[in-house]
């Protein structure tokens, strides 16, 4: 770790909670380690807000280690910023130069309402995962874990889509604010499974029909979702949504 | 409560292996049409919190769910990564429910109860079945089965995973089964909300108070039980593997309340952590323990050498761990690691620009194995570790310190998981219960599913069914009048001091404390320094603390001022209790009680009990209870790593 100390220049969206639109406002962010995470940068700008007697910039956070899903924004135009398959938290100052200006706002998406500067309400996911994102199993009935032999390849399948971490990047991402890898991966990970058969077709119907009513977008193949995903959720698994959910209408 | 208030644990009579059975029996029940009469609030969405907020709604309770973050799914126990132990013996290599009962009281240094851990012990399985059928895609082997892997120095293949990720596969499986619930009705969710106190009215706990995160309003909910599923207290030291939001503050308002806290200086320092790089530092990432199957720990012999690894001859390297615990070696148990890198690092021996961090060496593991052989079974986190580095531990090792993890410690629970508050009931990490000074690997997400989804369903219903509830209506009820009240008013004496320091340099500063002199070894002479310390950090934070911002808002300054001014009185709590505890054990390692070999020595006539603490007011000290540890089934034994 051979560290060594950049200035950059931000433009970071403000936005009060009600305030009907924001502004970009611009700060200097000095003497930032090259080892710092994108989201140690933020907290070394508000340090110096607050000493300054401002207000910090909000920004949703958690684990800080590209797990919890809770960090979020648009980096210079590309959600989470420009390194493949990785989270905010995990974007660090290594990849910027001295005197780089950093364009920072937060997800944008009709679903996704702006609840304060850098912050979006993503309830819309939740509510998704409602209609159907899970297999209808109370606790004490289970048969013993190893009555059904499910395959490697296929539980290493649904492994990889049950990877999302929910962040919303694919929304942010996707030009019609569609949240179909979203949905895809829930619908995916379930439906390779025995266990979550029984429920499969009622499950790609009424997830995509939630995803529809909260104002989501429709796919249109643009696989920027896939792009930007920082768990690499694959567009494949968006086809096996098509499939389960045209099955569905036969059943 | 006088001081000589008996903590009864309520063990249930008969032998180990019939306890659970007998008190199921036993446990009233509650009519399943009356069930619905029953208000639940359960406060957390992690491991224990969600899969207990599900499992009592299927049951029919009505149940009301906080989460702080935006969604139940984000809860912390999404970044547990190596997996969940469960005693199936399907590896058929001499596995039982009283080897894993055993190991984990042995791992806890003897200072567990043995009726709780046995039961974890059998529940294990349940919970194992529960999840596949949930759909957590385990890993499994190609024929099709439930493979498993041994974690932690564990002599079975006991641990069930799901690539690194296993704690946010099982958290996404308690979170499903939750939305169900929200979907049916029977769970109202409140995410964005943070408890800042407990009401209890007439002995009982009957309601919590929280902030709205996002219009800074108090909010009030009744209930005729409350569920604390908070998590553990790491964040006290600041920086810790926990996220950032973890905190004690429910536990600790509670703890205000009336709910003993215990053995709060009960906390675990993982060896195998990403060291720290600068003072901005937020958070510390934890590398699992399994690379110590194959990394070689050392430091250079001459203090202060600061050439490059590469540059460094063998002849000039000491593999420490190796010279000192020949037949371990790199794989002593957590504590044992922690140490003797902060003893090295001490002598002036550590590396990198810090100073505080020691070489984990895969050189001689890939030439013996080849580097794929390294990558098939460690790929994952030599990424994450370059991803946050910079450096390749291909080619150069990789540098490790140890870092604050899991709080053993927490809020003292009977049998039921009841506090000593009648109806607040704590789940996982936020109890004390079963990992007695020292947690062993992959056992946490253990216990987190096992309070939420098998005991407390069953344990909350004996309480319910047996007790008359008076109406309770918050809105003219003095006790959930006072706790508003009192909650505003600390939120706006906060924002009024205006003063100079920012609440993160607070922060920084009891942590480095409390790391200095409550961290891997503690001695009198320190323990009572940093209790002189934090009192004065206390009482600077309340005059000089700058928190901007309003209180009507989304205010992120000011959240995390309530948490650290908890904080700065919880360490005082975890000081005390590590000055009271005369004795080394586990995670607790007092330098003045050692064994020839710098082992942990144990005085099981003296310390064999549950330190339990009882808030006494502002102005004066916690009260000491302790709770006897009875030692039918197990011989209390000396750990050696030699």
């Amino acid at each position: 770790m051979i560290s060594k100390t950049i200035n950059l220049t931000l433009k970071v969206w403000r936005q009060g909670r009600k305030e009907p639109i924001g502004r970009l406002e611009t700060y200097q962010a000095k003497d930032i380690s090259t080892d710092m995470s994108f989201l140690e940068m933020l907290d070394v700008v508000n340090e110096d807000l607050t000493k300054a007697g401002k207000e910090p910039i909000a920004f949703d956070h958690d684990c800080r280690e590209g797990i919890c899903g809770m960090c979020g924004a648009v980096i210079n135009g590309r959600a989470h910023g420009q390194e493949k398959k990785t989270t905010l938290c995990q974007l660090h100052m290594r990849h910027f130069k001295d005197g780089d200006t950093i364009v920072v706002e937060p997800w944008r998406a009709r679903a996704f309402p702006l609840v304060k500067d850098l912050v979006v309400d993503r309830s819309a996911l939740d509510k998704i995962i409602m209609a159907g994102g899970y297999i209808s199993a109370n606790a004490g009935g289970a048969p013993d874990a190893n009555a059904i032999p499910i395959s490697k390849e296929v539980a290493e399948n649904a492994f990889n889509a049950a990877a999302c971490i929910g962040c919303g990047a694919c929304v942010a991402a996707c030009p019609n604010a569609s949240a179909m890898l979203f949905v895809s991966a829930k619908v995916s990970h379930l439906a390779l499974l025995p266990q979550g058969r029984p429920e499969a077709a009622r499950r790609a119907r009424a997830m995509v029909q939630a995803m529809d009513a909260c104002g989501f977008g429709n796919c249109s193949n643009e696989t920027e979702c896939e792009a930007e995903c920082p768990k690499g959720i694959s567009i494949v698994e968006i086809a096996r949504l098509n499939r389960e959910f045209f099955k569905s209408e036969f059943s | 409560m006088s001081a000589e208030v008996k903590l009864d644990a309520k063990i249930p009579d008969g032998p180990l292996a019939e306890k659970w059975d007998r008190h199921r029996f036993n446990l009233k029940l509650v009519n399943p049409a009356n069930k619905k009469k029953f208000n639940i609030i359960v406060v957390g969405t992690g491991l224990a919190g969600a899969s207990a907020a599900a499992t009592l709604a299927e049951l029919g309770y009505n149940v009301q769910n906080f989460c702080i973050q935006d969604s139940p799914r984000r809860a912390h126990s999404i970044a547990a990564q190596g997996g969940i132990n469960a005693a199936k013996n399907y590896a058929n290599d001499g596995d039982s429910v009283w080897r894993l009962f055993y190991d984990t009281v042995k791992g806890g240094d003897f200072r567990a109860r043995e009726g709780n851990v046995y039961r974890l012990a059998q529940l294990s399985c349940n919970i194992i079945d529960h999840c596949v059928a949930q759909g957590i895609p385990f890993a499994r082997d190609y024929g099709g089965l439930l493979d498993n892997r041994s974690f932690g120095g564990a002599q079975v293949s006991r641990t069930f995973y799901a690539k690194g990720q296993t704690g946010q596969q099982l958290l996404l499986g308690a979170y499903s089964s939750l939305m169900r619930q929200v979907a049916a009705g029977m769970v109202t969710l409140y995410p964005r909300r943070e408890m800042l106190d407990l009401v209890v009215v007439d002995g009982k706990a009957r309601g919590i108070v929280v902030r709205n995160l996002i219009t800074g309003e108090m909010e009030t909910y009744s209930a005729h039980a409350v569920v604390l599923a908070t998590g553990g207290y790491g964040n006290v030291f600041n920086l810790s593997t926990n996220a950032m939001a973890s905190n004690v503050t429910a536990a600790f308002r509670a703890y205000k309340k009336g709910a003993f806290f215990a053995n709060p200086c009960f906390t675990q320092i993982h060896p195998t952590c990403i060291p720290v790089h600068g003072t901005y530092q937020s958070k510390l990432t934890l590398m699992s323990e399994s690379l110590r199957n194959d990394g070689r720990v050392w430091v250079p012999k001459k203090p202060g050498d600061k050439r490059k690894p590469a540059d460094i001859p063998e002849s000039e390297r000491d593999y420490y761990l190796e010279t000192k615990y020949p037949s371990f070696g790199n794989l002593v148990p957590r504590d044992v690691a922690s140490r003797n890198a902060k003893e090295q690092c001490d002598l002036g021996k550590g590396v990198g620009e810090t100073g505080l961090a020691v070489y984990l060496d895969f050189a001689d593991a890939i030439n013996r194995y080849g580097q794929d052989v390294i990558a098939g079974k460690y790929g994952n986190l030599f990424e994450m570790y370059e991803k946050i580095t910079g450096e390749n531990p291909y080619q150069t090792p990789m540098m490790i310190y140890p870092a604050v993890h899991y709080a053993m410690g927490g809020l003292w629970v009977d049998y039921n998981l009841m506090s000593t508050v009648d109806g607040l009931f704590v789940l996982g990490e936020a109890n004390f219960s079963d990992h007695g000074a020292n947690r062993l690997g992959a056992s946490a997400l253990m216990q987190g599913l096992a309070d939420g989804y098998f005991v407390i369903p069953y344990t909350i219903g004996g309480y319910l069914a047996g007790t008359r509830f008076p109406e309770v209506n918050p809105s003219d009820n003095a006790e959930f009048k006072a706790a508003t009240t009192a909650a505003q008013a600390k939120i706006d004496k906060l924002l009024s001091i205006n003063g100079k320091r920012t609440v993160a340099e607070f922060h920084r500063e009891l942590g480095l404390i409390l790391w200095e002199y409550c961290g891997m070894s503690r001695n009198e002479e320190g323990l009572a320094k940093a209790k002189t310390l934090i009192q004065k950090l206390r009482a600077e934070f309340w005059e000089d603390v700058r928190v901007p911002g309003a209180s009507q808002d989304l205010n992120q300054s000011l959240e995390n001022a309530g948490r650290v001014a908890d904080f700065l009185e919880f360490g005082e709590l975890m000081v005390d209790d590590a000055i009271a505890r005369k004795e080394s054990c586990g995670c607790h390692f007092n330098t003045a009680y050692q064994t020839e070999e710098n082992e942990a020595r144990r005085d099981d006539d003296n310390f064999c009990h549950v330190a339990a603490w009882e808030y006494a007011g502002d102005d004066d000290s916690p009260r000491f209870h302790k709770e006897p540890l009875v030692f039918e089934n197990v011989e209390l034994s000396q750990r050696s790593y030699k």
